[in-house]
């Protein structure tokens, strides 16, 4: 087990807590560097789309994970991403251009919704998200002259430098940049003063208001920053596809999103990795097992969703924290072997919160 | 000269008359206590004060500026700051979070730099810490610091409210019951920072509180309410008399 002596208060804001973690980071990023030499294409392909998942479950993650407002209809900022940067591209706007339009689009366009969405809590947040998912499909699908309707929309694959997204190594590699610096930025939100206002709206919002943060401004812009987020995450998906239809933006994006953050372990920026893991590779090992089984159950239509909702559910029940939490648990284990105790997670039950004021 | 001044405040919910022309003023530089019987009215009273609730009618001066109409996230900039009667902490936060949170007023970073972590961030961070330092030094809480409030003792987490009220460099502290749930050894403590409170950081209390012996030792004038209205105010001894205060 590691002990810390603490020396110097920049120890508690540095991003590595230990020369521990700068090392395996290191490694980590070293690994994902070579990933190309050690895997075909069709797995660096799977790669690319969980980062480009990871990178909207950040966006989730702040949202609902750190400032405690749900979310069912983060399809629609996914697609107003991929749209923006399919339009963008097509009309001959470069890559390295398009993608900071598309960040301040979406950005935009979270507050936009933010605002007037942000005086529901709870269980109304959720409604009027979902019904946001369902507006956002249906304007997709009307709004011909920017999204081809229904007909679709192809999304022009950009060439800089000589390299083409055609490739998958270039397109994994654009995936991992925006992914590693998505992560850094949601980290240096995370630990200031902003960061740590959305965690107290998630925890109190009294105290919160008593405290000085303006809960409105914090709420829009927790919206706005996730739209921003997973705006970025819907544009890199544009090139991931080919091409674009409005029923890919559908509820179930939204749900797969939601299972992500939930699986991978609420409130931790490491949940969003090990949930994009897990939710990227699901398909995969349901397509797999689908030859196990008997054929009446292995062909029927249905099986992927409803595994979906089973996993989210037997989460949210057995193991709240996600994977990281067990990840922790695991790793709290080997630390303190032989001496842990189980009870080291229970939690108290505390009945000293009410709604009263 | 008067810090505080409430005027004629009076609040109905429905058909029940919470507060009713209640009136005081509390002068810089003392602790001010105000009790009674349940349903009295006491912590409608401080939230009125933090405008939590919109007082249907009445006025609140703090040095002379009304601030009745105030939005509720400026009071804290002003120099007001408050705890609750039942914890309201950043549960999932650790101390050290919940403490810094008290300093989220004076932040002079915007949100770009902080996405880039800028040196000014990083300053700003510093200067933050230092401040919640010394209200740690001040409480006793250095062994709580990367603690998460949920695996805090009750006693612990009032300790930590107060902390957190402290770190916004009040004027004015409103303490909601700071001695419930507390042991008589954690009360004795209590009392100390509260004469420290009053006489180190030159700050104004205005508490409501139950246990009269705790009241008479600290405080230096006490308002009694009862059904929304006052029933008496003075020095502790003169309450201690008063008729009206016995019977209620």
């Amino acid at each position: 087990m590691r002990f810390i002596f603490k020396t110097n208060y920049a120890q508690d804001i540095n991003m590595a807590r230990h020369g521990g973690d700068r090392f395996w980071y290191g490694c980590l990023i070293l690994l994902m560097l070579a990933m190309p030499l050690l895997i075909d294409d069709f797995y660096l392909g799977e790669i690319s789309y969980i980062c480009i998942l990871a990178i909207a479950g950040i966006g989730l993650m702040i949202l609902t994970g750190y400032t405690g407002l749900a979310s069912l209809g983060h399809a629609a900022f996914l697609g107003v991403g991929a749209y923006t940067q399919a339009f963008l591209l097509t009309h001959g706007v470069p890559f390295y251009l398009s993608i900071p339009i598309v960040i301040v689009v979406s950005f935009l366009v979270g507050a936009a919704i933010g605002i007037p969405i942000l005086r529901l809590t709870g269980m109304y947040l959720a409604i009027a998200t979902l019904a946001l998912c369902f507006i956002a499909e249906h304007v997709f699908i009307r709004w011909e002259h920017f999204t081809g309707g229904n007909r679709g929309m192809p999304v022009p694959q950009p060439e800089m430098l000589g390299l083409s997204f055609y490739d998958s190594a270039t397109f994994y590699y654009f995936c991992l940049f925006f992914l590693i610096a998505s992560m850094l930025v949601a980290i240096n939100i995370l630990r200031s003063p902003t960061g740590r206002a959305f965690v107290a709206i998630r925890d109190s919002e009294i105290a919160a208001q008593s405290l000085g943060v303006n809960l409105g401004i914090y709420k829009a812009l927790s919206f706005a920053i996730s739209g921003a987020f997973t705006g970025l995450a819907g544009a890199l998906l544009a090139h991931y596809i080919g091409y674009l239809a409005p029923d890919i933006f559908n509820i179930f994006l939204s749900l797969t999103l939601l299972l992500l953050i939930v699986v991978g372990g609420m409130g931790s920026l490491h949940g969003t990795i090990f949930g994009a893991i897990f939710v990227g590779f699901l398909p995969q090992l349901i397509a797999i097992c689908r030859d196990y089984l008997p054929s009446y159950i292995g062909s029927q239509p249905g099986l992927e969703p409803m595994l979906f909702g089973l996993i989210l559910v037997l989460f949210i029940l057995y193991e709240p924290l996600g994977i990281y939490g067990r990840w922790m648990k695991i790793k709290l284990f080997f630390e303190l072997f032989p001496t842990y105790k189980k009870q080291t997670f229970k939690k108290q039950k505390v009945f000293t919160k009410t709604d009263r004021v | 000269m008067s810090l505080f001044k409430v005027e004629n405040i009076s609040i109905a919910f429905g058909g029940v008359k919470a507060l009713n022309n209640v009136s005081f003023e509390v002068n810089e530089g003392e602790v001010f206590t105000i009790i009674g019987p349940n349903g009295a009215g006491k912590s409608t009273l401080f939230n009125v004060i933090s405008r939590i609730y919109q007082p249907t009618e009445g006025k609140i001066y703090f040095k002379n500026n009304d601030i009745s109409k105030v939005a509720p996230h400026k009071i804290s900039s002003l120099g007001i700051a408050r705890t609750f009667q039942n914890l309201e902490l950043f549960e999932n936060a650790t101390v050290l979070q919940n403490l810094l949170l008290g300093r989220h007023i004076f932040k002079k970073t915007n949100f770009l730099n902080e996405m880039f972590h800028t040196p000014k961030v990083r300053k700003g961070e510093m200067e933050h810490r230092l401040k919640v330092e010394e209200i740690i030094d001040f409480l006793d809480l250095q062994h709580y610091r990367d603690t998460l409030i949920n695996g805090l003792p009750y006693g612990v987490r009032k300790n930590v409210e107060l902390a957190r009220a402290l770190c916004t460099s009040p004027k004015i502290l409103l303490l909601d019951e700071p001695s419930s749930g507390l042991t008589n050894e954690e009360t004795n403590d209590l009392g100390f920072w509260i004469k420290d409170i009053q006489s180190i950081l030159k700050i104004t209390i205005i508490m409501i509180e139950h246990d009269m012996s705790f009241v008479n030792k600290v405080s230096d004038r006490i308002l009694a309410l009862n059904y929304g209205e006052i029933l008496a105010s003075g020095l502790p001894s003169e309450i201690k008399e008063d008729a009206g205060v016995k019977a209620a």
